[in-house]
């Protein structure tokens, strides 16, 4: 297996995790954004505060670790990449930034008013942010990104794969915070929370289900190579995250709070690491193989060796990080 | 620079500049708290844990702070990570693979300081207070070994080395260490990490000083001057030292950028220093020359010759007036603000405490801005000072430009979102500082206490 082999899947990890853990406060936005009134919906609010509070920025970091482990192990399908989707990476970005620092600021607000303002800038930038990266998602995946970079800047992600990409994003993202509030909730004893909660996530997750098995039907057209992989060496993981979504709805509507938020970590990443093993072996589908884009050898040794130093120095301290965030009680 | 040539250059460079250098600008003052401030915190808590009750409250409100600071650097670090992308593919293009092993360090860095700053800022009362005080500690170390790799990318940028270029201009025989660990590395490092304990040190003391001249002078605020300011006097009167070290190699390693912070048009032998002065119609003007000391304090010696601009072809000459004006503002700041701390800890020493007097207490509420001023312009002099190249004497800036167009469009909604943010954390901080005052150390969410802890009352 050659390196670069070894550094995209390093890469790929680090797309999963961020899909996964950082989705997970994304999706929070739908619940803040629909929680109702400020006094109805300071409940839910609070939970939310609680819930991402600790571990929003640590999950953040994933994707700042996917860019750089891109620019340094594939430099030119990097520049390809941005040259082509700059306008969905900018609105992602928006986001990014609008999501991150009106949630910070509403936490210390001094006044309803402010932090109703802080709030909707809050919840609404979490749903702008997965809609674009699944966008530029549904660009690599549809071959739509050239190698020599620069394709067109609107119709490159302005197209049925990129659009489907998106709103899977949301959808998982919003599904994925439902079921670890739910968790959350029952947890910390706010059980009149759960009611409206589960429903909402269980609404949420029928929809998304129904999208991504709608979604392979243009995909056939749109992105042949995509369709194809998902057809072939990734139906296995597509069947599963199918199986497990289901089991997540049934665990959810028969109140198995804690254990479902396994099976929708794994029907989730089963998705996700079903579009990784559908585009392969290409990084840019149709454009650019995995093996013909890494750059200097020694670069990506010192990668992998940069890689290995997080996996001993990051994931001890992130795995308690993560087990501290869960088992926080009532208290703040 | 004439029209013409601004009229010659791609769509994306001029805005793509310009959003660089404002994001980059924005992003360095939160970026100095997340190296410097959980020292200072940690001092606090420490102070505080020894049975100070007036440390232990400190520490907890500029967790509090550090909790909004850090949350706004961490987004918009990661606006120039999409920025190195989007606004320079031609340098992450051709270049990615040379330049990029310590950025993949620094985000191994950034991961640390975001894990323990997620478990300290939510461990009040939930983890041993010894354990939770050691929490700090990976931070700060995570801002030493962090920022080391950013101004490592930085060093390399001004001397590169690493790969080799073919003739046609490909890169190849490329090692990555070799970058990450070139010869300027460490010194930018240090004056970067002595310049973000300064603009901390000084920001967080103007605070509590600009509080005193309010007439707070209790015990809260005399210790929320002298921590900080500590930090920052080790800072300042270290930093001319290691300032120094590093310029002196200038003269061999970039002697352009070195012609235009000294304002040397001709190469003169021995150099005067210029104090002041600007190039108007292509003579310096309005300056202040002191005879021979241009020669000692670029090259050590009395004698020796300094480099001037015309040495150089036009096109690789820096914009001279910006990169000398902001290189003798930060010197002099630099040097204003090393007398200043030296004078007031002489004189504690001596018994008199001079953050007492009205006079000082302004002088410390002006150090906080001029501190900033000082990193900025620090900042601007070696960016602007290695124009027309982003990695020195290898790729031009007007080449590592995308040209998207619409780039003005794009930093038109970059300033306004900063400008948004600025205001949100200004108020924000502003409001928790009302609250404090006014005896609510706790700031409740602003839905209001949750039930059960109405109940538990």
């Amino acid at each position: 297996m050659s390196l670069a082999v070894v550094v995209a899947a390093a890469l790929f990890i680090g797309v999963m995790a961020y899909a996964l853990f950082a989705g997970a406060d994304f999706g929070s936005g739908f619940f803040d954004l629909t929680a109702g009134g400020a006094e109805g919906g300071a409940e839910m609010r609070r939970q939310i505060d609680h819930s991402i509070g600790p571990v929003w920025e640590a999950n953040h970091v994933w994707l700042i670790f996917c860019l750089v482990t891109w620019w340094t192990g594939f430099p030119s399908s990097f520049a390809a990449f941005t040259t082509t989707l700059f306008v969905p990476l900018l609105l992602a970005l928006a986001g990014i930034v609008l999501r991150g620092a009106a949630f910070a600021f509403r936490k210390y607000a001094p006044s309803i008013g402010q932090a109703r303002v802080y709030g909707a800038v809050f919840a609404g930038s979490s749903l702008i942010t997965p809609f674009f990266l699944g966008a530029v998602a549904g660009a690599i995946a549809s071959g739509r990104v050239p190698a020599d970079g620069y394709g067109d800047r609107w119709s490159s992600w302005l197209h049925p794969t990129s659009i489907f990409g998106g709103l899977i994003a949301v959808g998982t993202c919003a599904f994925l915070a439902g079921v670890f509030l739910c968790a959350d909730a029952e947890r910390t004893g706010h059980t009149s929370l759960l009611g409206t909660l589960r429903i909402r996530t269980l609404a949420l997750g029928v929809i998304t289900g129904v999208v991504v098995f709608v979604a392979l039907v243009p995909i056939q057209h749109d992105a042949p190579t995509l369709a194809h992989g998902l057809e072939h060496q990734a139906a296995p993981l597509i069947i599963v995250s199918g199986l497990t979504g289901l089991a997540t709805l049934v665990l959810l509507w028969r109140h198995r709070f804690r254990v479902a938020r396994f099976t929708a970590v794994a029907a989730v990443a089963t998705v996700i690491s079903g579009w990784g093993v559908g585009q392969w072996p290409w990084l840019l589908v149709d454009q650019v193989k995995v093996v013909d884009a890494g750059g200097a050898h020694a670069t990506l040794v010192g990668l992998v060796v940069a890689v290995g130093c997080a996996a001993v120095v990051v994931l001890p301290p992130l795995a308690y990080l993560l087990w501290f965030a869960q088992s926080a009680t009532a208290e703040e | 620079m004439s029209l013409l040539a601004l009229v010659a250059q791609p769509a994306g460079l001029l805005p793509a500049r310009e959003q660089m250098a404002f994001s980059l600008g924005w992003h360095i003052i939160l970026a100095s708290f997340g190296v410097a401030f959980p020292a200072m915190i940690f001092v606090v808590h420490r102070r505080g844990l020894r049975g100070d009750e007036v440390a232990l409250r400190l520490a907890r409100r500029w967790a509090k702070v550090a909790a909004v600071l850090f949350a706004i650097g961490a987004v918009s670090g990661t606006v120039l990570s999409f920025e190195m992308g989007l606004l320079w593919p031609g340098l992450m293009g051709r270049f990615g693979d040379v330049l990029g092993l310590p950025f993949a360090f620094e985000g191994l860095s950034f991961f640390t300081e975001a894990i323990f700053l997620g478990i300290y800022l939510y461990g009040w009362g939930r983890l041993p207070p010894r354990v939770h005080l050691w929490c700090l500690a990976p931070m700060m170390a995570a801002g030493v070994f962090g920022s080391y790799c950013v101004v490592a990318v930085n060093a390399w940028m001004n001397v590169p080395r690493g790969f080799t270029l073919t003739p046609t201009g490909a890169v190849t025989d490329v090692h990555p260490w070799r970058a990450m660990f070139n010869g300027r590395a460490f010194l930018q490092f240090a004056h970067m990490w002595l310049g973000a304990y300064m603009l901390v040190g000084f920001v967080v003391a103007a605070v509590y000083a600009a509080g005193r001249l309010r007439g707070r002078n209790d015990a809260h605020h005399r210790l929320g001057l002298t921590v900080p300011l500590a930090f920052a006097s080790v800072a300042a009167i270290l930093q001319p030292i290691v300032g120094h070290i590093l310029g002196m190699a200038l003269g061999t390693v970039q002697p352009s950028k070195l012609a235009a912070f000294e304002l040397d048009l001709h190469t003169e032998k021995p150099a005067p220093l210029r104090i002041g002065g600007l190039l108007i119609h292509g003579h310096a003007q309005f300056f202040l020359a002191i005879p021979r000391w241009g020669s000692l304090i670029a090259r050590g010696s009395f004698n020796k010759p300094v480099q001037g601009l015309d040495t150089f072809p036009p096109q690789d000459r820096p914009p001279v007036n910006i990169t000398h004006v902001a290189f003798e503002s930060m010197v002099g700041i630099g040097s204003l603000l090393w007398i200043a701390v030296a004078i007031y800890w002489i004189s504690r020493w001596r018994g008199r405490d001079l953050a007492e007097r009205r006079w000082a207490q302004w002088c410390l509420v002006l150090a906080g801005p001029l501190a900033i001023l000082a990193l900025e312009s620090g900042w601007v002099a070696t960016e602007v000072g290695r124009q027309p190249w982003t990695v020195f004497g290898i790729l031009r800036t007007v080449d590592a430009a995308g040209d998207n167009p619409g780039l003005w469009w794009v930093f038109s909604g970059v300033l306004i979102v900063y400008l948004g943010m600025t205001a949100g954390a200004w108020v924000v901080l502003r409001s928790m500082a009302r609250r404090w005052r006014a005896g609510e150390e706790e700031l409740p969410s602003p839905y209001g206490p949750a039930p059960e802890e109405e109940v538990a009352r």
